[in-house]
């Protein structure tokens, strides 16, 4: 409890500060703003940018675009990741070659993949997905691979005396052993295709869809920093809201069957 | 009103003959060198005998349990079960190993249920039956649900026992069960599996390095030596059951194996 007060009272401050050094606190007669509102405007400001854009319905419906977006890709990039760091923590070949692409790939920020899919794919949906593609399933790859790896050997010699085959050791014994390092895959997963939807969206304007990341470019472009500002916010929101509701009643659940972690 | 099939299963006793003819087996370890792990070893366990192999370390006993698990494969001789030559692992031949080997991520009746959920002709229902009388034979009936880490060392040797009970095998094979626990725990555990030996009739071959434990154990206790590992004397234990760890004819009898077992390691140090 206390420390949740702690954490409250920081934030608290931090927006007292921006408040105070940009003219909202003018009524206590800090009526000095610092910057321009085109450089930096107050908080003021940038919340009725965001009531204002989600009572007309425009961040709702962006937000719906860009959801669509992120989840397709996701499970894509898990669909395709999860099997193949099965395939590679199970055969060495598949390890030094697969393996090594998908670490190489991993040093890559998906950013960098924007260019190649726009000539490949155009202005289009297919060039976000892809880039949310490539930003997921490397990293699902390689974290599903060093789950497997660190299965202990003895829980397969448990379960074939006790007649599993080797599909029914792969499913029952194999998965569930490793679900903690696929399931920090997965988070770690998500957190990168959010990233890389972002950086795309900034980068890539379709019109078959205006998404969150768009509005964030649009405000640059209009010099709107109470809407880059208002946007970024929405970024860090949908991020965390992810983490807290997605991945950490799973965490915990995993934690508490498997007695690792703290609790 | 329990059912049929419970009880069927509760109440059928399967056991069986093992023998173990000429098994070679060879290891080349990681600096290329050939490690002979068993020479020339041959073994003859009747049915609900209660054999316990020991030796120094090394001495090839894990991987003599492995072949009869079935899951390593001798270079040469083979390992019979009731005649018939062992080619992989089966439920009829149910493995204890040093470390629990629990699943953690099942509780544990859930972990019980492991090798029973595999075993045809019962209903879920009844499988649940049959790994609650386990639980409760192992005495960890009032931990069905408790989650593995939750345990203590021996409650998981424990539930490990009950999940090696289970499916009804005909052959227990225990390697070092007990040697990760302390004295007094293990005490306890030689009460209670004498008492299950006792009330299941299974055939159990028992590996340690404790003499006592053999002797306390074992119907019949197997000396090996190591380099190459090879079976080097029997001895009989007619002890009256159960027997306790202090016991003095069972001091007596340890010593004299003791003493016999070190005669090996004197050799191979010269
Ligand atoms: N997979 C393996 N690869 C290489 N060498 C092995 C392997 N398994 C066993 N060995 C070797 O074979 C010999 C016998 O091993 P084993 O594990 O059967 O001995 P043990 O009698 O069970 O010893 P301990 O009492 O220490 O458990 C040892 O020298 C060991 O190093
Ligand atoms: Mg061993």
């Amino acid at each position: 409890m206390k420390r949740v007060l702690v954490s409250i009272t920081f934030f608290v401050i931090i927006i007292l500060i921006w408040a105070a050094l940009t003219g909202d606190l003018a009524f206590l007669g800090l009526d000095q703003s610092l910057w321009s509102p085109y450089i930096m405007p107050p908080p003021s400001r940038v919340a009725a940018y965001l009531w204002d854009n989600t009572v007309n319905g425009k961040l709702i419906v962006s937000m719906g675009v860009t959801l669509r977006r992120l989840l397709i890709g996701y499970v894509i990039g898990l669909v395709i990741g999860v099997p193949l760091g099965m395939l590679a923590a199970r055969f060495r070949c598949v390890q030094d070659t697969l393996g090594h692409l998908a670490l190489s790939f991993q040093a890559l920020p998906s950013v960098c993949w924007v260019p190649l899919a726009c000539i490949w794919f155009g202005q289009t949906e297919a060039a976000l997905l892809f880039v949310v593609i490539m930003g997921t399933m490397w990293s699902v790859l390689l974290s599903t691979e060093n789950g497997i790896r660190n299965v202990p050997p003895i829980y397969a010699r448990a379960a074939s005396t006790m007649g599993s085959s080797p599909l029914h050791t792969l499913v029952f014994v194999t998965m569930p052993a490793s679900a903690p390092f696929i399931v920090s895959g997965m988070k770690q997963g998500w957190a990168f295709a959010w990233r890389s939807l972002m950086a795309a969206e900034i980068y890539v304007a379709v019109v078959s869809g205006f998404g969150i990341g768009q509005h964030l470019h649009y405000g640059r472009e209009l010099q709107r920093m109470d809407q880059v500002i208002g946007v970024m916010f929405i970024i860090i929101l949908v991020g965390l809201l992810a983490d807290k509701l997605l991945f950490s009643p799973v965490e915990s659940w995993l934690h508490r069957r498997w007695g690792t972690g703290k609790d | 009103m329990q059912n049929q099939n419970f009880h069927e299963e509760i109440h059928a006793y399967p056991t069986a003959k093992l023998s173990v003819e000429h098994v070679y087996k060879e290891f080349t370890n990681s600096s290329g060198e050939h490690v002979r792990a068993l020479e020339d070893v041959s073994l003859n366990i009747n049915e609900g005998e209660f054999v316990c192999l020991v030796g120094p370390s090394g001495c090839g006993k894990s991987t003599l349990l492995n072949i009869i698990a079935g899951l390593e494969k001798p270079d040469s001789g083979m390992a019979l079960l009731d005649g018939v030559p062992i080619t992989g692992p089966g439920r009829d031949r149910m493995m204890m190993f040093q470390e629990h080997a629990l699943f953690p991520w099942l509780d544990v009746i859930g972990n019980v249920m492991f090798g029973l959920k595999q075993k045809p002709n019962l209903t879920d229902k009844e499988r649940l039956e049959v790994a609650k009388y386990y639980l409760f034979l192992v005495k960890m009936d009032r931990f069905a649900h408790a989650n593995i880490h939750e345990l203590s060392g021996g409650m998981k040797q424990r539930v490990a026992l009950a999940r090696s009970l289970a499916p009804n095998p005909k052959i227990l094979l225990m390697d070092e069960p007990f040697s990760a626990l302390d004295a007094m725990t293990r005490e306890r555990l030689y009460g209670d599996i004498q008492d299950v030996w006792d009330k299941r009739r299974k055939t159990i071959v028992f590996v340690t390095h404790n003499v006592r434990e053999a002797v306390c154990l074992g119907s019949r206790v197997v000396l090996f030596s190591p380099h190459p590992g090879r079976v080097r004397r029997e001895f009989p234990i007619d002890l009256p059951r159960p027997r306790n760890i202090n016991d003095h004819d069972l001091a007596d009898m340890s010593s004299l194996i003791t003493s016999e077992l070190k005669g090996y390691q004197a050799a191979e140090s010269d």
